[in-house]
């Protein structure tokens, strides 16, 4: 299940190759082939912010399980992306509690400055906004989560100054990059 | 099986004694009861996924599925009560309740194992009405069609690609409702790694994977009378034909259907056994060839096709060790539109030329780009056994009473080596009757090569001609080629010769022979022995039974060929091979889906 003829162009493509081939380098000292694949996968996506086909390929490849059955598995679950998603994935939580307490409003707020609806993603691929059901911190409601970061009493004031932070951070680490 | 602990429990209050691991399944059918299954074969493992095989058991809350529940000591199991009864009922009424109720416009009407459980189970009214799960169907392959509509998720065809053919071209993808059985990234079959051989059609118990119907553009064809409709049959075909008619598999019904086909409106019959003897010319010339100039050993046979994909898209490391030769179907096309044309002063360009095959992979084959040395497409089209027994009912062809025909001149005399081309060790017999008679120039001790034939998945022999041993091998199923395969890469195996058939048992068991009718499965070992006796006795019947004995082989190569390996050969009877990559990943996909 070779991918001979895959063309990875681009220098940041193969670091992101490289950055998990490594990880199942590493990974392979502790599990079997079939039973890494899940971890590789969500590094794979931690890497490429989804499951682009090259990459499954890769996988499918390395672990020499077929790309039917990694296809299989990346479609099964609910986490796993086959599309390319936003940088940063902005979950706002519409649980009761949170709704309770105004979550609504914060997610109105974050509509109207973002100009995108529910499951949809900035142009610039920055920001996506969605929402979940308790976060499972319902004494701090309204509750808002930023991939691995997580907003607590959330209001409708506090938003602009979230997001600012994101789009500092990626300005800077592209002054870094040049 | 003596010295494993033995187990006893009742079914239906029967007592059973059965060695410890047996399932409740099978030890319920040793005593003559049948459980009813759908998703559950014996030749492939467990899956228990569509439960409509399950029983009660005392002392189990819910009812298990009998062919993933082991049978344990002092077990009491009961297959047949009313609620059993519902259970069963129950689960099949929801399975169709998700399905096209299309039976009468299915082309698996009849055939359809969930029809027949519905009718078995006396369901006579649908209960349950809720959404229905809406797909197109994917007419993307030229041999194999898939409609995820009729799918029911039984997950056989998975099982039997990943597990008896090793391509694993198909997987379930998404879940619950949405739940699909998909090639990777849910692409068409004719850009996945689908190598064509419809193993998956035989075990498909509804209509979700079928072989793509030609038999419509053959009888538009055969109608057209500005067309000369040449067709020739496969040796497989002959002993299978029957099971349609209500023959027992292997009855050989050759000259029935060559009246058949002259019945339908062709205006040439020819036999595909004609050229199988014209390969063992070429291929055993080209064996001795390499063999004598130091050429790329082991060499492989090169009829199935399905191995010859297989190959492109995983080993192309060994498509130098490929016989060039073409397949018999392709060498026969060929020489239909020269050979013939020429012979009979009908001109090409005016020929269609049919095949009937056992075979789905056979209908890529014809399709490949390079198949047109005669300068039209050798085969113009492939038609499967199934499809030529809808053709010959269709026809209100009473098949039954038909008198026996005749093949046409000169393309439709053959020997015996060619009749058990269909079976699995038949190319390697056929073969070697032919290069020890070359090599030594003396006569062959025993004709019968019993070495080669059986049904294990790898046979091996090694045969002495003239002082040199030429080792060879037999396999069948292409897990089991990757097996040998590998093994041939780490030095394990040391080959001259390796007959390779993609399908279990040979063409006897190809993807394009009938539906196995009543309690026979797909990979039946009694079916492939019945087909394979039917095709060695044809062998048997024969005067001359060695392919270099043809007196219309010796003609065509003075009159037209000239010599085995020679200029016209190699123009019309050899080809190439390409690997096939990215394999079975289509770049449009590739390039649609990534910003890199």
């Amino acid at each position: 299940m070779a991918v001979k003829c895959l063309e990875i162009k681009g220098r940041e493509v193969r670091e992101k190759f490289k950055e998990i081939e490594s990880f199942i380098n590493t990974e392979h000292k502790l599990n079997d082939n079939q039973g890494m694949l899940m971890g590789v996968l969500h590094k794979t996506q931690e890497v490429f912010g989804y499951l682009p086909p090259e990459a499954m390929d890769m996988v499918s490849d390395r672990l020499g399980i077929p790309t039917a059955h990694i296809y299989g598995m990346a479609s099964f679950y609910n986490y796993f992306t086959l599309k390319p998603r936003a940088k940063y994935q902005i979950f706002m939580c519409k649980g009761t509690a949170c709704y309770v307490a105004g979550g609504g409003r914060v997610l109105e707020k974050l509509q109207e400055t973002l100009g995108i609806g529910l499951g949809d993603m900035t142009p610039d691929h920055m920001f996506g906004l969605n929402i979940t059901r308790c976060l499972g911190c319902c004494g701090l409601s309204p509750v808002m989560q930023i991939n691995d970061d997580i907003y607590v009493r959330m209001g409708p004031e506090k938003v602009n100054a979230i997001l600012d932070k994101y789009r500092k951070k990626e300005t800077k680490k592209k002054k870094a990059s040049r | 099986m003596s010295d494993k602990k033995m187990i006893n429990l009742t079914i239906d209050g029967q007592k059973a004694a059965v060695p410890a691991g047996t399932t409740v399944m099978q030890a319920a059918d040793g005593i003559g009861i049948h459980i009813p299954r759908l998703c559950f074969h014996p030749k492939l493992s467990t899956a228990g996924a569509c439960r409509v095989c399950v029983v009660e058991i005392d002392g189990q809350k819910n009812f298990p599925v009998s062919c993933a529940t082991a049978a344990a000591e002092g077990m009491n199991v009961k297959t047949n009560t009313p609620a059993i009864r519902e259970a069963r009922r129950d689960i099949v009424e929801l399975i169709l309740d998700n399905h096209p109720r299309d039976c009468q416009i299915c082309e698996k009407n009849e055939d359809c194992d969930l029809q027949e459980l519905a009718n078995l189970f006396g369901i006579r009214d649908l209960r349950f009405d809720g959404e229905r799960k809406r797909y197109s169907t994917d007419f993307s392959s030229p041999a194999i069609m898939r409609d995820p509509e009729k799918c029911i998720l039984c997950g056989k065809c998975v099982r039997v690609c990943s597990e008896i053919q090793g391509v694993n071209a198909l997987s379930y993808s998404h879940r619950g409702f949405k739940s699909t059985v998909v090639p990777a990234y849910n692409m068409g079959i004719k850009d996945s790694v689908c190598i064509a051989c419809g193993q998956c059609t035989l075990f498909c118990p509804t209509g979700a994977l079928m072989e793509r119907d030609n038999t419509e553009e053959v009888f538009k064809n055969l109608a057209d009378p500005e067309k000369f409709c040449a067709v020739q049959i496969a040796p497989a075909v002959r002993v299978a034909v029957g099971e349609g008619f209500g023959y027992a598999p292997g009855t050989d019904l050759t000259y029935e259907i060559v009246t058949a086909l002259r019945m339908l409106g062709f205006k040439a019959v020819f036999d595909t056994q004609f050229s199988a003897d014209l390969t063992i010319i070429e291929e055993g010339h080209e064996l001795i060839d390499r063999i004598k100039n130091k050429g790329k050993l082991p060499m492989f046979t090169s009829c199935s096709p399905g191995w010859i994909k297989y190959c492109e898209h995983f080993h192309p490391e060994f498509l130098a060790n490929l016989s060039t030769c073409k397949s018999p179907q392709q060498m026969m096309g060929a020489l239909i539109k020269t050979y013939y044309s020429d012979k009979s002063g009908v001109p090409a360009s005016k020929m269609y030329s049919v095949s009937v095959m056992p075979c789905t992979a056979k209908k890529f084959e014809c399709s490949r780009d390079e198949m047109d040395s005669s300068g039209f497409r050798d085969v113009d089209v492939v038609l499967t056994t199934r499809e030529l027994i809808r053709m010959i009912k269709q026809a209100g062809i009473k098949f039954n009473e038909l008198k026996k025909g005749q093949f046409d001149d000169p393309l439709g005399e053959s020997t015996g080596a060619a009749p058990i081309f269909g079976v699995t060790g038949g190319v390697m017999e056929a073969a070697l009757r032919t290069a020890y008679e070359v090599i030594t120039k003396k006569q062959l001790p025993a004709i019968e090569l019993k070495a080669v034939r059986g049904l294990d998945g790898i046979r091996e022999a090694s045969v002495d001609v003239d002082g040199l041993q030429v080792n060879v091998a037999v396999v069948f199923s292409l897990s089991n080629v990757h097996k040998l395969l590998t093994e041939i890469k780490e030095g394990k195996r040391h080959y001259h010769f390796i007959e390779v058939m993609t399908c279990p048992g040979g063409c006897i068991g190809g993807g394009g022979q009938p539906y196995p009718q009543g309690i026979t499965d797909p990979l039946d070992h009694t079916l492939y022995n019945m087909r394979g006796e039917g095709l060695y006795s044809i062998d048997e019947k024969k005067a001359l039974r060695k392919s270099h004995e043809n007196p219309l082989i010796a003609k065509i190569y003075k009159e037209f060929l000239k010599e085995p390996l020679g200029h016209m050969s190699h123009k019309l009877l050899h080809t190439h091979y390409h690997a096939r990559c990215p394999e079975g990943i289509p770049t449009e996909v590739r390039e649609k889906n990534v910003n890199v």
